[in-house]
């Protein structure tokens, strides 16, 4: 049995009267302590993919098992308790502007009952380990990309997760940040075994840190396996295009 | 040599006069600023939900109080109620009620354009964190539309207690009014009286009004950085 399974699952979007398959039967298994890379092209799925892991997106038929919990049996407080062990980070940090680094770490520990002064014990450790803790009394507004990236993992650590999904981490960040965020990415990948999920456009993210890769397009599945396989002898028409294509850009 | 005007400022009550005139204007903008801004808010949150036939009165609301002068909403409410339903609503309550009933439905549209304009991933960053929904609505959604608002609604508030000065049309004696009888009871002896007093009007005016937009300034600043 995988840490992550994802079986059949489908998710159909109802607009305007008019319903819109973005997933077509998308069966998944995903290791414990595997760093899990999901590509394709802009609209094929990716972001409803990993929504539906932490159940942020109901999927229109399938299951997802996490850890051998089917999500769609749990009730709403215990879905919540869930997503705490299923840390989310995205291209947008989303982190508070009001608050300052340290305080955006603690406060998810907070709100969920955790003593103010422990909390902020915690956060600090989490800082450290994101190597920003020079910055904790600093705002968001003060930070660079790279830097509200990292508190943003900060807190997504504090709830001590077994999985991480990133959507999009470090599309808004130049290549020598992303390669920071990369590192810290593995590091906590072999500190703690977190189970890692990758979306990203960057081929070059997924061959840095990513042990195996799905491709999909139109919300189909069209291609998985370990990267080295994938990137040196694609099969299918759409990791072909992106694999050849971004090879091409990128000189 | 003329009476150069400033002098019948301060004759008898007359500064006295001007300040009891100020402060009608100041309870009538306080009353209907406060009404409009908790009811306005209200407002907001209901038809920032799903539910088209909220929306589609609150357009019809909207557009009705864009398109009626306040003057005509004064006169209605004024007038309009004594002869239509037989009941005699006092010129100063008039006034709160027509300048709430414009408030609110301008302050609603702000709320509204707040709430939307704070992105879906806010939310569901919140929620991937395992927090409820009430809380996210109240630590994370509430807290960032009242930031967005602030700019907005003080221009709001400002523009409304400038627009009080209508309610001297039904009746209400507030201090653009009391200026007014000023300086028709001066115009003979000293000619320049308008000058001066329309002068301390808006001075006065600007001393209740900056405060105001001081406020907004520095909370925006204080938060610009927060
Ligand atoms: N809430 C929604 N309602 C309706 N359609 C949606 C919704 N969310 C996504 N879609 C549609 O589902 C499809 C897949 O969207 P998704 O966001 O998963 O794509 P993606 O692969 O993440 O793309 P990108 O690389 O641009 O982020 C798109 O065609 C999108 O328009
Ligand atoms: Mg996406």
């Amino acid at each position: 049995m995988s840490f992550i399974e994802v079986e059949h699952v489908s998710k159909e979007y109802i607009s305007e009267g008019k319903s819109f398959p973005a997933l077509k039967d998308i069966s998944i298994s995903i290791e414990k302590g595997e760093i899990f890379g999901v590509i394709g092209l802009s609209g094929a799925g990716k972001s409803t993919f990993v929504r539906c892991l932490n159940y942020l997106e109901k999927p229109t038929s399938g299951v997802v098992r996490i850890d051998g919990t089917d999500l769609s049996e749990l009730k709403e407080a215990q879905l919540r308790e869930k997503r705490q062990k299923i840390g989310m980070i995205f291209q947008h940090f989303n982190l508070l502007m009001q608050r300052n680094v340290l305080d955006n770490v603690a406060f998810s520990l907070e709100v969920s009952g955790m003593k103010k002064k422990e909390a902020r014990k915690k956060a600090l450790e989490l800082l450290k380990k994101v190597g920003l803790e020079d910055k904790k009394k600093a705002y968001p507004a003060q930070l660079s990309g790279g830097q509200k990236q990292r508190v943003a993992i900060a807190r997504a650590l504090a709830t001590e997760p077994e999985i991480i999904l990133c959507d999009e981490a470090t599309s808004a960040l130049d290549p020598e940040t992303t390669r920071r965020i990369l590192e810290i990415l593995k590091d906590i990948n072999k500190e703690y075994g977190i189970t890692i999920v990758v979306i990203t456009h960057a081929m070059s993210v997924v061959e840095e840190i990513c042990d195996r890769v799905a491709v999909l397009d139109s919300g189909e599945l069209k291609e998985m396996g370990y990267v080295s396989r994938v990137f040196k002898n694609p099969h299918s028409k759409a990791a072909k295009r992106l694999i050849y294509d971004s090879e091409r850009s990128v000189g | 040599m003329q009476d150069p005007g400033i002098s019948v400022l301060f004759k008898g009550s007359n500064f006295i006069r001007l300040l009891e005139g100020l402060s009608i204007a100041l309870r009538i903008s306080f009353l209907s600023v406060v009404i409009s801004l908790l009811l306005g808010f209200f407002i907001g949150v209901l038809i920032s939900g799903k539910n088209r036939f909220l929306k589609i009165v609150y357009g019809i609301y909207l557009n009705t109080v864009r398109i009626m002068p306040q003057m005509v909403l004064l006169f209605i409410v004024f007038f309009g109620s004594t002869r239509v339903l037989g009941i005699n609503i006092d010129a100063e309550v008039s006034s709160i009620i027509v300048f709430a009933f414009w408030g609110s439905a301008e302050m609603a549209d702000l709320v509204r354009g707040a709430i939307k304009s704070i992105p879906v991933h806010q939310f569901e960053s919140a929620a991937s964190l395992g927090m409820k929904k009430r809380t996210i609505y109240l630590k994370i959604i509430l807290p960032q539309t009242l930031r967005r608002l602030v700019p907005s609604s003080i221009n709001l508030v400002t523009r409304m207690i400038k627009t009080t000065s209508l309610v001297m049309m039904i009746g209400v004696v507030e201090v653009l009014k009391v200026g007014q009888q000023i300086i028709e009871a001066n115009r003979t002896t000293s000619p320049n009286i308008a000058f001066w007093m329309y002068g301390t009007v808006f001075l006065l005016y600007f001393i209740a009004c900056f405060p105001i937009s001081r406020l907004s300034k520095s909370l925006e600043e204080k938060w610009k950085l927060a």
